[in-house]
């Protein structure tokens, strides 16, 4: 490596990851050493000053074996899975590799077709998801899909209908469920509207819109809590009663750790406010 | 053991044949090509796998194996002639084995069954249905001929028969597909994409087939050797430059200035991997490659380098 582009901090997170790399950097699903070098190190400024992200409980991510992160979309464009995946690498020690299931239009586009693959996140298939959690990797999991990342600006702290699928994953290939909670991204990209018919030009299913236009986020402190881990036992050939159960025990938790972060972040912003209203009514 | 290889004057069958000679079989071939230096212990015999005298061979020599290595890609063959050989040639080769008396029947087939495509998995396992048929309407016929040798299995219970599913090979002989899209100086790719390739050296493939012979498995077995590599990757380590063209360029040239005639199905095989599980085949038969994805390269390398100008 000793790439200009590469942050010294990532050159050494990234020999600590535990993938089995070959002898060009790519592991036995294309994720490559180097792309992943380049890429948390564009991510790094981001992270650590644009957003500034605050993590919580990142101990309850198990430190190696198989694990499953399922949580909420905030924002309408990537920049949760994004800081969920830079959280686990720069906030966790030794760092791990959260491998996200991609929306299934990427793989059509050239160019994030191409990223998306090398940087460890793949088109969102069940037998990915299998494959992946037997080879004792960290998945990332967005129960509400493509649904969840539409939500409006004032939908922000709302969850959507999470699917089912994950938690008959999880049970089928016995991996804990770690539930997380991010906070922020619907401020940090205020969608007023989604252009589903500009998104189908562009190949995507929407673009959302701001007040200022292009969903360019704004420079908004994020969060990410992690929660206990959660083990459902069993086959995951239940009936869906049985998983529509389980399935709710992981929304809770979510929703409880999104509804605590509310509360720690209005209260912070009425504090901001009131020492800013006395500042200039002193004035 | 005696054993009849119809399609054995191809390159890869060239390696089976020997390495089985050199395990002490007893080696009968049969093509529609010539062998002219076919070693001793070889017997050679010519001619269509679908005549009168490739039913004699059967009856005269009883062979206790076959390795079916005679089928062709839309490369080399057009599709009438392919349908024959693939598909009539398949048939043939399974009757004949049942009428006279052969154990064991091993089906050499190819990893392109599963299909390229954006929304198929990496690591295909054999339970996978045959995406191609949709996405590749060109190579119908050898999935077809894989299907087929595969309901031997019920319908031909007292006969043992494997059907392989084998990734590209590459090596010094330069045969095969991912060799010849290989062969030039500037190899054409497709701009933002650069999917895995699955490939194994000839000598592995003849090291899998001893395999199956020895312990006489029968079922559909995915076949592989070393790990894929990006195909970027491979171009330059077999020493040539990716020449990358925006998705309709690439499509626009196909057939033109010197690039191959390909079918446009065929642009899916240069976006999207075919990537195959093959722990199933190892468990069962204790194979494993020899040959690793740099010395595969390296040896095709040299055998056909880039001439500068």
């Amino acid at each position: 490596m000793g790439s200009p582009l590469v942050s010294r901090e990532v050159e050494r997170r990234i020999e600590e990851l535990e993938i089995p790399w070959g002898p060009f950097g790519v592991d036995p699903y294309g994720v490559s050493k180097k792309h992943l070098a380049v890429g948390f190190s564009m991510v790094e400024p981001l992270y650590r000053h644009y957003f500034s992200v605050k993590v919580l409980g990142a101990d309850n991510v198990p430190p190696r074996g198989r694990g499953m992160l399922v949580g909420n979309h905030s924002g309408g464009i990537a920049i949760d899975g994004a800081m969920v995946i830079a959280s686990m690498f720069f906030a966790k020690n030794p760092p791990r590799l959260a491998q996200g299931m991609v929306e299934k239009f990427m793989n059509r586009m050239p160019f994030a077709s191409m990223l998306t693959g090398k940087l460890g996140q793949f088109t969102g298939l069940p037998e990915h998801c299998i494959r992946l959690l037997e080879d004792e990797r960290l998945l990332m999991v967005f129960p509400e899909g493509a649904r969840g990342t539409a939500k409006l600006y004032r939908e922000r702290y709302n969850l959507v209908r999470f699917g089912t699928g994950f938690v008959r994953l999880a049970m089928r290939t016995r991996t804990p469920i770690i539930p997380f909670a991010f906070l922020g991204g619907g401020a940090a990209v205020p969608t007023i509207h989604n252009a589903v018919a500009l998104g189908r030009m562009l190949g995507a299913p929407y673009v959302p819109i701001t007040p200022y236009g292009l969903p360019v986020p704004l420079p908004v402190k994020l969060e990410v809590e992690y929660g206990e881990p959660m083990m459902f036992h069993g086959t995951g050939a239940e009936a869906d009663t049985v998983i529509e159960g389980y399935v709710e025990q992981v929304r809770t938790s979510i929703a409880g750790m999104i509804e605590r972060g509310r509360v720690r972040r209005e209260s912070f912003a009425d504090q901001t406010l009131k020492q800013f209203r006395a500042g200039s009514a002193s004035r | 053991m005696k054993i009849l290889i119809p399609g054995i004057a191809g390159a890869t069958g060239r390696i089976v044949a020997m390495r089985l000679l050199e395990a002490g079989h007893e080696i009968v071939g049969f093509d529609r090509r010539s062998w002219p230096d076919a070693p001793d212990g070889v017997e050679m015999h010519r001619g269509d796998i679908r005549s009168r005298p490739a039913e004699d061979l059967f009856r005269t020599h009883q062979p206790e194996a076959v390795v079916h290595m005679a089928t062709v890609t839309h490369l080399v063959a057009r599709s009438e002639d392919r349908y024959r050989i693939n598909l009539g040639g398949t048939r043939a080769v399974f009757e004949h084995s049942r009428r006279y008396g052969v154990k064991h029947v091993i089906f050499v087939g190819r990893h392109t069954y599963y299909g390229a495509g954006p929304e198929s998995p990496l690591y295909h396992t054999e339970d996978e249905p045959p995406m191609a048929v949709t996405s590749f309407p060109e190579l119908s016929d050898l999935v077809a001929a894989d299907l087929y040798a595969g309901s031997a299995l019920w319908r031909m219970p007292d006969m043992t028969t494997t059907v392989l599913r084998m990734v590209y090979t590459l090596g010094p002989t330069g045969h095969g597909t991912l060799a010849s899209f290989l062969r030039g100086p500037r190899v054409p790719t497709i701009l933002g994409f650069d999917p895995l390739y699955q490939f194994m050296h000839e000598t592995d493939v003849a090291r899998a087939i001893e395999a199956v012979l020895r312990v006489r498995v029968r079922g559909v077995y995915n076949v592989a050797g070393p790990p894929p590599v990006p195909l970027a990757q491979l171009v330059r380590a077999t020493g040539r430059s990716t020449l990358p063209m925006p998705d309709f360029a690439f499509r626009y040239a196909l057939g033109r200035f010197g690039m191959p005639r390909l079918p446009a199905a065929a642009l899916n095989h240069v976006k999207y991997p075919v990537v195959i599980d093959d722990r199933a085949f190892r468990r069962a038969t204790g194979y494993q490659h020899e040959v690793t994805e740099d010395q595969a390269m390296r040896e095709y390398r040299e055998a056909f380098p880039v001439l500068e100008s």
